[in-house]
């Protein structure tokens, strides 16, 4: 059945250009929001601060005419086939030729390729309306400073926050983790505390509290996992019920092993002992809808790059009233308030934390992938990720000498696969699989603890998304068998 | 079909020749490439004209590290400690053939870098022997 529905996407290639979806597609391409406007109302508290609400966003959005409902039609979940090869399409790095063969690209846990209205928008901003924001009064700086709050509130929109003041720009996951255990942990965590981590972390969501719990004494508490890659509840209500227990912070989806993790459950089981939870979700929010109301994490950090946004801007989200109550991380200008010689005051959130010129050509880029990612839409996306983990998959657990790591139901996993095939090391797959032009990731992963519990030194992870299609698994497939034969497996 | 897999890569990463350790080295080095996790201890044992009586290597890592290390303990025994210090990476390399991308140069040169550590610290290293290590 999986076949079918593959064969019938992949069949639709040569009448891309006339087909319904296509048309209903590329007429869609012109919006700039792609899902309904959520109408928050404003702030209550006084505030000094430009409101940051979606009400503006979605008076302008009415007065485009942006049909959200139509768009929503170009992709119905379930009901017409994902056109993998029109989203191909979008992305220009595709058409490369490595060693004589066609790109794949299998890495996109890693980072992932860019579609051409993200790469169009970042030459747009530098060509027409390059210009620092918030403080210029001319025409161009008021442009940057609409689409630079414009990318914030459409991010706000894509996870649910309640407000895009919610919203903060950093450079990635991991100076998200850092802002907050250096400015929420300096201020909340004690000597003697205790912070939940799980052992399938990411380097970035370890390191950043082995520095807050030296400066501080306070303690890391790790909450194991099974054979096969999923986290030990008793190891987590262990941790919990101990003293002085101040924050859990663990990854939505394992960078390594595709793990989905209940993060929900563990927020509310969290809550209830009055600890603050965050969550990592580099690897969840590029790949399945998340809503921060729902899931009630009181943080949750993710990266622009790995989500078809440029390199060098990611996103912190938190709570407004324990972003309120924070110290500021960087010093600098635009957080400001007052500056005098010996004492400053600080601005409200977002913009306490986002000192000096942010990344603004990368904001916007972010803002436009979001487009991007939410005309596709985010539940389209994870069906099709999970489509191609499952027949990848049920393809290579049939190689002989292969080791799949993590979950063995691919139904648990999200868009992640790490192998290893009898005693050829992961690098010497990698640089094999590059020979015959398919690009993964070889080595640890930055998740060396978790390498321990898996009793291996590295992997080979193929990661997939929105633009990978099975013909490319086939090709994984087809590789992975001859490195078998190279090494004689 | 492949360029780097000759027959004798793998052999010696199947069969790796020197491999183990010995108690009474005089020069005795390791180092890992932070990169991919790849570990190369190298271990020489001299005898009074200071020419290198016994060499083993023990490690983990890819076929190229692996191999490279190996065969690089074969060309430094019956050496003087002197003309092992004069080994250049184009004499490593010659003896995996085939061509390396930057980032699997490291691998193959590991060995090398460990190799030439040691020896410096045993006649005593200069600041050009530092630049020297880190080019590798």
């Amino acid at each position: 059945m999986l076949r079918q529905r593959w064969a019938a996407a992949s069949n639709s290639t040569s009448q891309k250009a006339t087909s319904p979806a296509a048309a209903a597609t590329a007429s869609c391409r012109k919006a700039r929001n792609r899902l309904p406007g959520l109408v928050v109302p404003k702030s209550t508290t006084p505030t000094t601060e430009p409101s940051l609400t979606f009400a503006g966003q979605l008076a302008q959005s009415t007065v485009r005419g942006y049909a959200t409902q139509k768009q929503a039609t170009a992709y119905i979940h379930g009901k017409k086939p994902y056109d993998v090869e029109k989203v191909r399409h979008d992305f220009p790095i595709l058409k490369r030729v490595i060693n004589g063969k066609p790109l794949a690209y299998l890495d996109s846990a890693a980072t992932t390729q860019k579609p051409r209205d993200v790469i169009d928008e970042l030459t747009r901003f530098y060509n027409e309306y390059n210009a620092n924001v918030h403080r210029g009064v001319y025409r161009i700086s008021e442009e940057a400073t609409a689409a630079y709050e414009e990318a914030r509130a459409n991010i706000a929109r894509l996870i649910n926050a309640n407000s895009p003041s919610e919203i903060i720009f950093v450079r990635g996951t991991t100076e998200a983790i850092n802002l907050v255990a250096q400015s929420w942990g300096r201020t909340n965590v004690g000597l003697g505390d205790g912070i939940i981590l799980t052992e399938m972390e990411h380097h970035s969501n370890i390191v950043p509290w082995q520095l807050l719990a030296k400066q501080k004494g306070a303690h890391l508490k790790y909450v194991g996992l099974t054979d096969d890659g999923h986290l030990t509840h008793e190891d987590f209500r262990r941790h919990l019920e101990s003293d002085g227990i101040k924050l859990l912070t663990m990854t939505h989806v394992s960078n390594v092993m595709g793990t989905i993790n209940p993060v929900r459950e563990y927020i509310r089981e969290a809550h209830k002992e009055g600890c603050r939870i965050l969550v990592d979700a580099a690897q969840s929010v590029p790949h399945m809808p998340v809503d921060v109301q729902d899931l009630d994490c009181d943080f949750l950090a993710f990266s622009g790059h790995k989500m078809c946004g440029p390199t060098g801007i990611g996103v912190l989200y938190g709570k407004k009233a324990i972003l309120e109550e924070m110290p500021p991380y960087h010093g600098g200008g635009e957080m400001i308030r007052e500056v005098h010689l010996y004492e400053s005051t600080w601005r409200d959130p977002p913009y306490r934390f986002e000192a000096g010129t942010t990344n603004i050509a990368g904001a916007i880029g972010l803002g436009k992938a979001v487009d991007y990612l939410s005309e596709i839409e985010l539940r389209n996306i994870q069906a099709h990720d999970q489509e191609l983990t499952e027949y990848a998959h049920d393809r290579l657990g049939k190689i002989k000498g292969i080791k799949i790591y993590g979950p063995e139901n691919p139904r648990t996993k999200a868009g992640v696969i790490s192998f290893n095939l009898g005693d050829v090391h992961a690098h010497d797959m990698a640089t094999l699989l590059d020979e015959d032009g398919i690009a993964v990731r070889s080595g640890h992963h930055c998740a060396q603890p978790l390498m321990e519990r898996l009793g291996v030194s590295s992997t080979t992870r193929a990661s997939v998304y929105v633009y990978n299609s099975e013909n490319e698994i086939d090709r994984l497939v087809d590789s992975v068998e001859r490195a078998g034969r190279v090494f004689k497996v | 079909m492949s360029s780097i897999y000759s027959e004798i890569i793998l052999d010696y990463y199947r069969y790796p020749r020197n491999k183990g350790s010995l108690p009474h080295a005089q020069i005795h080095a390791r180092d890992t490439n932070p990169l991919c996790g790849d570990v190369i201890e190298m271990q020489l044992e001299l005898d009074e004209g200071h020419i290198v009586k016994d060499v083993k290597f023990n490690g983990q890592g890819c076929a190229i590290s692996q191999a490279s290390a190996s065969m690089l303990t074969e060309l430094v025994k019956g050496k003087t400690v002197d003309d092992v210090r004069k080994i250049s990476k184009e004499d490593v390399l010659s003896l995996i053939g085939g061509q390396l991308t930057a980032v699997r140069l490291k691998c193959a040169l590991l060995s090398l870098k460990v190799l030439k550590t040691g020896v410096y610290d045993y006649i005593g290293s200069t600041d050009a022997t530092k630049d020297e290590l880190s080019g590798l």
